[in-house]
């Protein structure tokens, strides 16, 4: 298996993504520049988190038009797994193989700590592995990561059990005090209807070595990679 | 010719910085102030290559494309 780790200009957590793969979970793994249009080795694409384009326009807006993205969405139409984190999801909103968008944190600070997230689906390759209702302890870095979806789209997400983590307190409970930033029902990331594209706003790849003082991430790569091996036995 | 787009939340979306904006202007002591809303201002020179339908058409096509998330934001041009 191959993993890609996309580069922006502005990305900055992609050497961070670039050594949990590697050195973590000791899978191939490349970088790959935003120019570059051909994804065909690769069978997994994270796009990391940071500061693509410096976040002009809005977050996301502009690497959104970058030629790598144009290969991201027939890589993800044909099935190929895209994790978006951070300004990931951020950019997988903006071209739209995410619904919704990521507004300005309700109190207007940049908040940069470990929260509390609950697995609301193990049905997706990135959490098979994690147990219904895990509490997993992932940090954020974000001054803009309040989702906030269309109220049908909200109905959507939930019927199709679509939101994959939600903020919650360290016993599992969804509280407006768990929510760091005011997510739309607190939601925390989210994946596409083929369950092969999820966009979240923590940072697993900060939370994969316990030295960095929680590896509860480590399981969302872990789930990935068994996944890639299931599919590559059939 | 120069276009000039006006991007702003749509009356949904939470606007914090224009709460801020409107309670700091309150602080100072504007009275009367119901609510604020912060919004993006684009001007856009052309050259003379367009007719102004011409160029209502692409800045339009801009503004719903690049400039506003429709998610989040609507938009209105006007062409001068």
């Amino acid at each position: 298996m191959k993993i890609g780790v996309v580069v922006f200009p502005g990305s900055n957590c992609d050497h961070d993504a670039y050594h949990v793969i590697s050195k973590v979970i000791g899978q191939p793994v490349d970088f790959i520049w935003h120019r570059s249009v051909s994804l065909g080795e690769f069978d997994a694409v994270i796009l990391p988190g940071g500061f693509s384009y410096g976040d002009y326009l809005r977050c996301g807006a502009i690497a959104r038009f970058s030629p790598v993205m144009q290969a991201v969405k027939s890589f993800a139409v044909r099935g190929g797994f895209v994790l978006g984190i951070c300004n990931g999801f951020q950019i997988l909103c903006e071209s739209g193989l995410l619904p919704g968008a990521l507004l300005r944190n309700r109190d207007l600070k940049f908040i940069c700590k470990h929260v509390n997230l609950r697995v609301e689906t193990t049905d997706s390759p990135f959490t098979q592995h994690c147990q219904l209702g895990q509490v997993l302890s992932i940090p954020i870095a974000h001054g803009e990561g309040n989702y906030f979806c269309d109220p049908e789209v909200l109905d959507e997400l939930i019927r199709e059990d679509r939101i994959v983590f939600r903020y919650c307190d360290s016993e599992g409970r969804i509280t407006t005090e768990a929510n760091p930033n005011g997510s739309l029902d607190n939601i925390a990331g989210i994946c596409n209807r083929e369950r092969n594209v999820l966009g979240m706003m923590p940072h697993p790849e900060r939370a994969s070595e316990e030295l960095l003082g929680s590896a509860d991430g480590r399981i969302i790569f872990h789930s990935l990679t068994a996944t890639l091996r299931e599919l590559a036995r059939a | 010719m120069k276009a000039k787009v006006y991007v702003t939340l749509k009356s949904g979306v939470l606007d914090p910085q224009g709460k801020a904006i409107h309670h700091a202007v309150e602080t100072i002591g504007y009275q009367g102030i119901a609510d604020v809303r912060q919004g993006k201002y684009f001007e856009i020179s052309l050259d003379s290559s367009m007719t102004e339908e011409q160029a209502r058409a692409e800045i339009e096509r801009m503004a719903r494309e690049v400039l506003s998330n429709p998610v989040i934001e609507d938009y209105r041009v006007e062409i001068e």
